[in-house]
């Protein structure tokens, strides 16, 4: 159990490509952080530099107290799970799990105690023998954790490592890794891509955009108060949806004069953003859809189309039971404390 | 030159590491490049007492010198011959190979074996039989009304290294077409065949063309193979005889120094050739880069 | 097959099996003539082997040629092996620590380093005899096993092979290293050696026959009967003066000395071929 504290952290690359400009957050023990952002957002870059792997141009890193700035990888006391699980290709199952406390000089029964308990944990203990060629893409992805876990480290760092399973395997295993670091409640930081594994395994969740921090909190908490267009944009299936809208001392209009709410947040151009599944059809609503495409999910139904005259488009996610046809006009209101305002200039949250 | 992404970092140890491999560089081939160059503007009088500084004047000797000249000459079409036999050799046999699937293997096995020999022994094995007096392929000309004796036919002679040359060099290039066919996805001669090219239409349109960049590469092989490689071939047989008819370069550059003892005209001869190895290594890494790009 | 056609089925067969005759011929006739006695051979060559194929080869490995001053083939053949099995080695050995260095670590001069071994690739011994013989006087290495394989085991060839597959060895396998604390040379010996494997193997065919038919080299070297190596060798036999050469003998040598090269190659064809189109991309 550590916390990990990361501060004013800063990442130059050789060629002065600066990638994090100035970083701060912690993360408390034993929980598990996720970082998502866009590919290219600084998040790998940030794990490789807690992971020892990326040297820190500026500021610190803690674990557990201890400033690891100059520390060699090994010495943090920390394990990691790539993404392409960077299985050694010679060594069977055992060898891989065993390599690092060999290098460490532990004891011959210790090591073997601790694979044993490791592969027992991950249900690894027919395939020891194993080499990794010889193992599915499921089997190999728990051989990485097993490598991580033998250890019993300070921290587990994973770097997207569900991104080389197939959709069904991934649910399965995401549930397994939230499983299991609960239960050794180690602290962690999982580097992602994918929004929905970000929600589901987070306890903290970091979102990252161009190397800054656009909103860190639990995940629910960004999602009710997502703090940026951006974050709303990139949290949430389907997207939410956003509308120029001009704020006066009437209230806020869209931008063919629909009123959609009394209160002005602010005066002048914003944003309004509303998740698709916070609008009701409603006769008198101000957003009248012109349905193009309807996805009928079962227990829900996405209806895609454009707003008339604008030509915005906007995504409705409504119960099964009340789906339009395409081609037909469907006016739709927000429901009521679900409009979110963000400043037309900055996009970030307006109240 | 790109090294990792990922790399160590260590004070001294890679210099340890790289260390072997520079010194003997240096030692055995850089410094003794450097002499030879150092030594071509140079000229010895006859009891190697007195070393004077004479400049182009051993390069300028050897152009004009008809038997080098000749050695020239003789090289280029001892070179071109033998990358043309035995390149033409192997693409028959592996367009054959490669057409017969499941024996592929078992020829291939039988076909790589001269591979093995050194170009001296391949020599000798041919010296014997085209022996005049005992050879039974000089047997089989005879038979055949040409009176071969490459003792004295600088012509025979010629067509005796060629033989003992590229014979080994099919092996090798066998395995080089046959493995550039087999690279040709089946798919492709398919789609011909469905398209109605008969087999010989698809060797030609289909085939060869996608295995030019094996044959470019093999050109460039086969020469400097034939340049520089079959010194051993010469030496063992024919000493470069009768008369100058066999008299390769890297023959002569060895006979002028160690038999003619004349080291300002070997030392140039040494520098020339360096040149065309130089030129052919660039020809066939402009070739490498290009592969790379597909 | 795309098409069956049963008599372009037979002319290719035909056409094979006439080549591998032709190839093969050379070889099975200095088999037969290895197993005549010398008066059978000269005066006409017999077809088929004869039955003195023990005498001869006793003769060759134990006692040599005596009357030419050639030793007994045995202690060529020992030569031979010595500095086949010293340059395949050396040549492995320097080329993998280089192309590690190379790839691994970034350091001053470290493409100069690279380009200086890229020189080797230029300067094959045959275009710097003499000047590479006098250093080789100079150092006193005349007449040794140092002196035969030493100057011949730099490699840019290996070495560029080393570097190839390195640069395909996956980043996050050196950072797994890493992080269960693999130092440079544990991960080298942990890792990279052992994955490179097939292409040791590979490469220790093509150099092993690199190294054992070396020829114009020992002859410059050596002049010491007991360094002679078998290649070299028999060109001393088979250009004995003005006498008849004994053939069954030469060609009992000449098959002696094709024997290990071609016993590797066959042996280990499928490493081999990968090895030499890989060698060469």
């Amino acid at each position: 159990m550590a916390q990990i504290e990361i501060e004013n952290v800063r990442k130059v690359y050789p060629g002065g490509v600066e990638v994090i400009p100035d970083l701060s957050f912690d993360i408390a023990a034993g929980e598990l952080c996720v970082l998502v952002g866009p590919s290219g957002c600084g998040k790998s870059t940030l794990l490789r530099m807690v992971a020892g792997l990326e040297p820190i141009t500026g500021g610190e890193i803690r674990i557990a107290g201890r400033r690891v700035n100059e520390l060699e990888p090994v010495e943090r006391d920390i394990s990691m799970v790539f993404q392409n699980y960077a299985l050694y290709p010679h060594m069977s199952v055992y060898d891989n799990m065993a390599y690092g406390l060999r290098n460490r000089g532990e004891p011959k029964t210790t090591i073997d105690a601790a694979v044993r308990k490791a592969a027992k944990t991950l249900g690894l203990e027919d395939y020891l023998s194993r080499k990794p060629r010889q193992l599915s893409g499921g089997q190999r992805q728990r051989v990485a954790m097993g490598r991580a876990i033998v250890r019993e480290p300070a921290a587990f760092l994973f770097d997207e490592p569900l991104s080389n399973l197939d959709a069904k395997l991934r649910v399965k295993t995401r549930v397994e890794i939230r499983d299991l670091q609960q239960r050794l409640g180690t602290t962690s930081i999982y580097v992602t891509h994918d929004q929905l594994e970000a929600m589901t395994l987070a306890d903290q969740l970091v979102i990252m955009n161009a190397g800054r921090i656009e909103q860190a909190g639990p995940p629910l908490e960004i999602y009710e108060r997502p703090a940026s267009v951006f974050v709303g944009g990139f949290i949430g299936s389907p997207p939410m949806n956003f509308l120029p809208c001009f704020a006066g001392a009437g209230g806020v209009e869209t931008a063919t004069g629909q009123r959609l709410s009394g209160d002005s947040p602010a005066m002048g151009d914003v944003t309004a953003g509303v998740r698709p599944e916070d609008l009701t059809p409603d006769a008198a609503g101000p957003l009248p859809l012109h349905v193009r495409v309807v996805e009928r999910l079962g227990a829900t139904v996405h209806v895609h189309g454009v707003l008339e005259e604008t030509e915005t488009d906007l995504v409705a996610s409504l119960p099964g039971s009340d789906a339009p046809n395409p081609g037909e006009v469907l006016r739709l209101a927000p429901n009521p404390g679900k409009l979110h305002y963000f400043s037309a200039e900055t996009g970030r949250r307006l109240g | 030159m790109r090294a990792k992404r990922v790399t160590f970092r260590h004070r001294w140890l890679p210099y340890a590491l790289i260390a072997p491999q520079i010194i003997i560089t240096l030692v055995f081939f850089l410094w003794p490049a450097s002499q030879a160059i150092y030594q071509s503007v140079l000229r010895q009088d006859a009891f190697g007492l007195r070393t004077e500084f004479v400049g182009m004047a051993n390069f300028k000797r050897l152009f004009a010198d008809p038997l080098y000249l000749e050695s020239f000459w003789t090289t280029m079409a001892y070179s071109a011959m033998v990358a043309a036999s035995g390149m033409l050799i192997a693409l028959v046999l592996a367009v054959m190979a490669d057409r017969v699937i499941r024996t592929a293997t078992a020829y291939r096995t039988l076909l790589i074996w001269p591979y093995a020999v050194a170009p001296a022994v391949a020599g000798v094995l041919w010296w014997f039989l085209f022996n005049p007096t005992i050879g039974i392929a000089a047997y089989a000309m005879d038979m055949l009304g040409y009176d071969w004796n490459h003792y004295l036919d600088g012509g025979d002679a010629m067509a005796l290294i060629v033989i003992a040359a590229a014979w080994r060099q099919v092996s090798y290039n066998f395995l080089f077409f046959l493995a550039g066919l087999q690279a040709i996805p089946r798919s492709l001669t398919e789609a011909a065949a469905i398209d109605g090219a008969g087999p010989v239409k698809r060797f030609w349109t289909i085939q060869l063309p996608l295995l030019s960049p094996t044959v470019f590469f093999l050109i460039v092989v086969n020469v400097v193979y034939a340049f520089f490689e079959t010194f051993g071939v010469v030496h063992a047989t024919t000493s470069g005889g009768p008369g100058n008819a066999t008299n390769i370069l890297v023959y002569k550059v060895w006979r002028d120094a160690f038999e003619g003892l004349n080291l300002g005209s070997s030392a140039a001869q040494s520098v020339i050739l360096m040149v065309i190895v130089i030129l052919l290594t660039a020809i066939q890494f402009r070739y490498i880069e290009r592969r790379v790009e597909y | 097959m795309i098409e069956n056609r049963p008599v372009l089925n037979i002319v290719q067969h035909v056409i094979l099996i006439l080549g591998v005759t032709v190839f093969v011929f050379p070889i099975w006739l200095a088999f037969v003539a290895s197993t005549h006695t010398a008066r059978d051979v000269n005066s006409g060559i017999p077809l088929l082997p004869g039955d003195q194929m023990w005498e001869n080869y006793a003769q060759v490995l134990g006692e040599g040629l005596s009357t030419i001053g050639a030793p007994p083939i045995g202690l060529m053949l020992f030569n031979s092996l010595i500095m086949a099995l010293a340059i395949t080695i050396g040549k492995i050995v320097i080329s993998l620590l280089s192309s590690f260095a190379i790839v691994y670590f970034r350091f001053p001069f470290r493409v100069l380093a690279f380009w200086t071994i890229f020189v080797t690739l230029m300067l094959p011994v045959e275009v710097r005899i003499l000047p590479t013989y006098e250093v080789v006087a100079q150092l006193g290495m005349l007449n040794s096993y140092a002196g035969l394989s030493i100057p011949l085991i730099a490699s840019a060839t290996a070495t560029f092979l080393f570097r190839q597959f390195f640069m395909t060895v996956p980043d996050e396998l050196t950072e797994a290293a890493r992080v269960d604390g693999a130092g440079p040379m544990k991960f080298f010996r942990d890792i990279l050696v052992p994955l490179s494997r097939t292409n040791l193997a590979a490469l220790f065919v093509i150099l092993f026959i690199y190294g054992w038919n070396q020829y114009l080299w020992p002859l410059l070297v050596t002049t010491d009967e007991s360094y002679y190596t078998v290649v070299m060798g028999i060109q001393r036999m088979a250009n004995a003066g003005e006498e008849q050469p004994l053939w069954n003998l030469i060609m009992a040598t000449a098959i002696l000395a094709m024997l290990p090269p071609v016993a590797v190659i066959i042996g280990m064809q499928r490493l081999f071929v990968r090895g030499l189109v890989e060698t060469e991309k």
